[in-house]
């Protein structure tokens, strides 16, 4: 499983950042934030190709000795990344995926939530 | 830094080249042998075979080579490999020794050279027993050779000499010292390559030999060794391929070796050796990917191969050597050409490098916390006997037992014990930083900025451990300003908490404060207790009292750090620490906020600055200071409190100097702005907030413009995104993401309190006087002085409608060029309340088009603000429109006698000008008089009197004069001749008397004069009656100097009959008039053509009956017979 999830905004500050080992807090926030660094550079090579952004998942962004980080990017430019225990040979490329789509999907749901809540009052106020 | 037990051996990591040795060369005395051992060594560049040359002395004792072992069943191996090995056969072990010997093939004393040369040789074999080192030897002779085959002495004594010496022809080379010495040398060197080149493949055989004897329990060793010997030697050999492919299989065999407390470290030793050796050809090889996949595998295989628990660092040590080293090998490859990516690249390795010697660094220290009372142990277990080990990675104390039980298990502590306290020695702090330096500067390189931070935080965090706060807190200062721009706030307080240690112990008071004071504020995520201790002990520092230690600390170092801080009591040096904001989250946030954009000068000018504490504790501050873009308003701004020093804590909640954590404070400040200001900004240029006083420690706080800090845009970026809804407060409160920051207003002048009015009677007629009536009346409650209009165009259009335009106050007068566009100033006075005075203002517009009207009245008032008296300049200013017109149109046309229209108009025959004045104007206009001045060509015909004198004429209207010209014949004259002007002088009929008629001058058109030869007139009255006779008399006037034949016919009508000449043909002379007498009879009434006058002109055949019909009437009216009439003219029938 996952140690550590973090979503992170356009600007690159942190909008939530949780992990599982609380102990060692730092080392992931650290984890998380260089690992910005590949993004960046992926955003910026995407601008430069100018192409359409089809792909959301970023694939593995730095592999250190214990853990893995893997990235996801959003239209909007949101980021999303995980960080997993490297022992954790048994996660497939395929899962980590389908755990980015169901983080995104939930993290456009309170978006909507919050859009649909928009609606309703202005049905009201009119 | 010496090399450390870890450190690769230098035999490992050079490029094994084959060894050569020369002898019976004397580099020192001989100059011919001298230039050809240069030749050997100088410019060995990548082209030149890859040989390492040594000189030694003919009798050199090479290394005794041991007795063959026939048989391996009783042998049993130590070790693995033995320490001396590589180099043995890298600087020690020839594959070829080559003696040089001068001797030329014409040599008279040859018998005895010969037998020399041969005993030379026979001394090198002799230390080479048992050896498969070849021989060689070269002769230098001084005579260039002849081609072979020619020289037949030479053949035969070179057969000899190789007898002698018991050589193949193959190892006898000729060196002539002649001109072309390198190219010599380099043919000998590539002969001596080849001979190396079979001295090491049968070397290789003769290891691959042995195999067959070994068996796979007790030889085990024995494997891994021999198959490193065939990599090593195949190296030697520059088969690269081959020395990877048997690297390869030892690192296999090493890791088949049945592994054991005991020898883990030899193990483990090998594997980096062989792995280091594969890696590296990878890379010579430019397959990277291999490289690193090697690589991965060699970590994965030997993690786990900690050893003995005792001694773990140095599983650590040797896990952040095989990082280090195989960052060090991709660099190289990088220097070569190889390129690197963001995601793989050599700063990867040094990082895991650097963690596993901070790994070694804790291991180190909790397994080394000997007490300073235990001895290293005498005699040392770690020394051998001839201070080098036998075999790589075993242990000096058991050197060459295989058992994996410790036979001797006092001698065994006693060993790891003297490990331990050799490690307690390592610079380990040192090691990390160097790695991390490393990594940095590869992360730098491949555009990973943040990584580069997070190395730098690391390497900060080193150099606290190792007591170098300075370079920590430079560091760290440098990094901080990265994670508090992104907003990594958990990131940022831990940094800034190492820092407030070091600050601490340094006693560095200002980084002491900064730091305190942002760990205090929003941006920490520090827990509310550790704020408190921060908090207080920031106020003691502003007390002048020493704050408690930092916590954690090193023991030492904060007995030091005590004495710093008691040594800053004595407050020598400044003490006031001016602390800009900008760059760093305080936990007092401050806000500035006009009231208004805008402020007349009549009243105060007002404003609040909202302040937040963030910190645990109420504080309570000793000064607010406002500083604005006009110093002079920063004294009203001030609040101070004359408090003591240790009233900082005391009565916390009360007064407006205390600030209330998380409760936003207001501050209401007023002032009064110059009237000078008028027109112009306000701006608060900074807020500075003391805390502690002038007596202790005093920080001042100092927000540039109206406050935020470097947390505050990011933060408006969230509110703006935020959804969250704000609990409601209470009325005087505000929360404070919603106080938005103005730090900026205009001061603006005094509203006016008079009306101005215009009047006037759009729109304007081109050139007129035209009036505009400006009433001001003052409402004010007091007299108004120093009343000024300024009236005219509005600056700012175009330059033309300038020149064009001209004001005046005097209508009476016209205005021409030299009055301006723009009356400025113009003094009217004073007014009492309630007065209204009227100016007159005339504009004289001498284009059409609307123009824009400027009329601005200012005044003098005095008023009080505040108490305070002021004299204020109020202004009020109407701008209105006007469209100018031409007052009327003017057409003119050219009309015969017979009123009809003319093209052209004939010489001396006269013709009518006709005037046409229609008036375009909405007011009713007064033509005062018209006049018609005549061009020279010009003459009249009769009087020129105006004929619309005072004629008054309404929208639409029109006024219309005819006057009887003619012109004189001039020749042809290009283009016409120019008719003259019409001038009309008018005004408007609702004008005053004393306004002055405007003259408008209207050049007439040019008018095309045509000669002709005959002019026909005819007198014939108006009308004629049925049956009464009408006598027409024809005029023919010859215009020509020339006597003219004239036919003239006149042809019947059914209207008319008539009496004269039907036909004649006659002469008239030049100047000279005829005339032609007709009786016309009307038959008819009505409207009737005339008996058609035909003339025809022999001279001049363009003279037609068309032209003539211009000048001579084709129809008449004929009445009919009257009856009263009747009788009569029955009687005359």
């Amino acid at each position: 499983m996952a140690v550590c999830i973090a979503v992170i905004a356009k600007e690159n500050y942190p909008f939530y950042i949780r992990s599982t080992p609380t102990e060692n807090e730092l080392k992931f926030h650290y984890m998380v934030h260089t690992s910005l660094d590949v993004v960046d550079e992926k955003i910026s090579a995407m601008a430069k190709a100018l192409v359409d952004q089809r792909e959301l998942y970023q694939d593995l962004l730095y592999p250190t000795e214990d853990c893995k980080v893997y990235g996801y990017l959003t239209n909007s430019k949101v980021k999303f990344a995980m960080v997993v225990d490297s022992s954790n040979t048994a996660l497939r490329d395929n899962e980590i995926r389908s755990m980015f789509r169901k983080l995104h999907n939930s993290y456009t749901d309170v978006s909507r939530a919050f859009d649909n809540m928009v609606t309703s009052i202005m049905i009201q106020v009119c | 830094m010496s090399p450390t037990q870890w450190d690769l051996p230098v035999e490992l990591c050079c490029r094994p080249m084959a060894f050569v040795t020369l002898t019976g060369l004397d580099v020192v005395y001989n100059a011919v042998h001298r230039a050809v051992w240069d030749a050997f060594c100088a410019n060995r560049r990548a082209d030149r075979v890859p040989i390492s040359f040594k000189v030694l002395p003919g009798d050199h004792e090479y290394p005794k080579c041991r007795p063959k072992r026939t048989s391996y069943e009783w042998y049993i191996p130590k070790g693995i490999l033995k320490t001396g090995w590589m180099n043995k056969h890298l600087n020690l072990v020839p594959a070829l020794v080559v003696v040089f010997y001068e001797l030329d093939w014409d040599e008279p004393q040859w018998k005895e050279k010969q037998s020399e040369c041969a005993t030379r040789v026979e001394i090198v074999r002799q230390s080479l027993q048992g050896r498969n080192t070849k021989v060689a030897v070269v002769l230098i002779q001084k005579k260039t050779p002849l081609p072979p085959g020619e020289d037949v002495i030479a053949s035969e004594r070179a057969a000899a000499l190789c007898n002698a010496c018991e050589l193949s022809g193959k190892s006898l080379f000729v060196l002539p010292h002649t001109d072309h010495l390198v190219g010599y040398i380099i043919r000998l060197e590539n002969a001596f390559y080849e001979h190396a080149q079979t001295y090491y493949y049968t070397e290789i055989r003769r290891v691959k030999s042995h195999k067959e004897f070994l068996n796979k329990t007790t030889h085990q060793l024995l494997f891994v060794r021999h198959q490193f010997k065939i990599a090593f030697f195949s190296e030697l050999k520059q088969d690269t391929q081959n020395a990877l492919k048997n690297y390869r299989t030892a690192y296999n065999l090493v890791h088949e070796l049945r592994a054991h407390e005991t020898n883990i470290l030899e193990i483990k030793t090998m594997a980096g050796f062989i792995n280091y050796k594969i890696c590296r050809l990878c890379f010579q090889h430019n397959t990277p990917l291999d490289a690193i996949a090697q690589f991965r595998k060699h970590i994965d295989l030997c993690k786990k191969k900690i050893g003995s628990a005792e001694l773990s660092f140095e599983h650590a040590a040797w896990m952040s050597k095989q990082f280090q080293a195989f960052g060090d090998l991709f660099d190289e490859a990088i220097k070569l050409g190889l390129t690197a990516i963001q995601t793989q690249n050599p700063g990867f390795y040094y990082q895991q490098a650097a963690y596993y010697a901070q790994e070694r660094k804790q291991l180190a220290k909790s397994l080394c916390n000997h007490e300073a009372s235990v001895m290293y142990p005498n005699p040392d277990p770690l020394e051998t006997q001839t201070g080098v080990l036998d075999f790589y990675g075993q242990r000096s104390w058991r050197q060459g037992i295989l058992s994996f039980d410790l036979s001797d298990p006092e001698k065994e502590k006693v060993g790891v014990l003297a490990i331990q306290l050799k490690e307690r020695n390592v610079a380990h702090s040192e090691i990390i930083i160097t790695l991390l330096s490393n990594a940095v500067a590869q992360f730098k390189k491949y555009k990973c900025p943040r990584m580069k931070s997070h190395l730098m935080v690391q390497m900060g965090e080193e150099y606290y451990y190792a007591k170098d706060y300075t370079k920590a807190l430079k560091l760290l200062d440098y990094v901080m300003c990265d994670y508090r721009s992104e907003g990594w706030w958990t990131l940022l307080t831990s940094i800034l908490t190492t820092a407030l240690k070091c600050s601490y112990l340094m006693a560095q008071l200002k980084d002491y404060i900064t730091y305190s004071l942002e760990l205090l504020g929003r941006a920490s995520t520090l827990k509310d207790d550790q704020k408190s201790r921060i908090e207080k002990n920031l106020i003691n520092v502003l007390m002048n009292e020493s704050p408690d230690p930092e916590p954690d600390c090193d023991i030492f170092a904060g007995k030091t750090a005590q004495k710093l801080w008691a040594d800053r009591i004595s407050l020598a040096g400044s003490n006031i620490f001016t602390i800009g904001v900008q760059d760093f989250v305080p936990f007092v946030q401050c806000k500035a906020k006009f009231h208004a954009p805008s402020f007349h000068v009549d009243v105060p000018v007002e404003f609040d600055i909202y302040l937040k504490a963030d910190c645990p504790h109420p504080i309570r501050f000793s000064k607010l200071c406002v500083s604005f873009n006009n110093q002079e308003y920063n004294q009203f701004c001030v609040i101070e409190e004359a408090s003591k020093a240790n009233e900082v804590l005391e009565n916390p909640t009360q007064g407006k100097m205390c600030l209330v954590p998380g409760k936003t404070r207001k501050l209401l400040f007023k002032f009064v702005a110059k009237t000078e200001d008028v027109g112009k900004k306000i701006e608060i240029t900074s807020v500075d907030l003391a805390l502690g006083n002038e007596t202790g420690r005093c920080v001042v706080l100092n927000w540039q413009g109206g406050g935020g800090d470097a947390a505050s845009s990011q933060e408006a970026l969230q509110a703006a995104r935020s959804f969250k809804r704000r609990p409601k407060l209470p009325d005087n409160e505000v929360h404070w993401d919603s106080i938005i920051i103005q730090a900026s207003t205009m001061i603006i002048s005094r509203v006016p309190n008079i009306s101005v009015h215009l009047q006037h009677e759009p729109p304007a007629l081109t050139n007129e006087m035209y009036c505009l009536v400006v009433t001001v009346q003052s409402h004010e409650k007091t007299q108004i002085r120093d009343v000024k209009l300024t009236a005219g165009l509005k600056p700012g259009q175009d330059a033309n409608l300038t020149q064009k335009t001209h004001v005046t106050l005097h209508g009476t007068e016209l205005c021409d060029e030299s009055y301006p566009a723009l009356l400025t100033d113009i003094p009217v006075g004073d007014l009492h309340p309630g007065e209204q005075l009227e100016k007159m203002l005339y504009v004289r517009c001498g284009t059409v088009g609307s123009r824009m009207f400027l009329v601005y009245v200012s005044y003098l008032i005095n008023t009080t603000a505040e108490e305070k008296e002021i004299v204020c300049k109020c202004h009020k200013d109407e701008t209105v429109t006007i469209e100018t017109v031409f007052p009327f149109d003017v057409a003119v046309k050219f009309v015969s006698t017979k009123f009809e229209h003319l093209e052209r108009v004939y010489a001396d025959i006269p013709f009518l000008l006709m005037t046409d004045l229609l008036s375009a104007s909405p007011w009713a206009l007064t033509v005062v008089s018209s006049e018609l001045q005549l061009a020279p060509s010009m003459t009249t015909v009769d009087q020129l009197e105006s004929q619309v004198d005072n004629v008054v004429l309404q929208t639409g209207e029109s006024a219309s004069e005819c006057f009887c010209l003619r012109c004189p014949s001039l020749g042809n004259v290009e283009g016409g001749v120019a008719t003259g002007h019409y001038i009309i002088s008018w005004k408007r009929t609702s004008a005053m008397e004393n306004i002055p008629v405007i003259r408008t001058v209207i050049t007439l058109p040019h008018v095309i004069v045509e000669n002709i030869p005959l002019h026909v007139n005819a007198d014939l009255p108006s009308f004629g009656r049925v049956r009464e006779s009408l006598p027409v008399k024809y005029h023919l006037q010859n215009k020509t100097d020339f006597v003219q034949d004239v036919e003239i016919s006149v042809e019947p009508s059914d209207a008319f009959m008539f009496s004269g000449l039907k036909q004649i043909r006659l002469r008239i002379l030049p100047g000279t008039e005829q005339e032609m007498l007709y009786n016309f009879y009307p038959l008819m009434a009505g409207y009737q053509q005339l008996p058609s006058l035909n003339i025809n002109l022999l001279r001049f055949p363009n003279f037609t009956n068309q032209l003539l019909r211009r000048f001579i009437p084709t129809s008449i009216f004929v009445k009919p017979q009257g009856r009263l009439m009747d009788d009569t003219s029955i009687a005359a029938a």
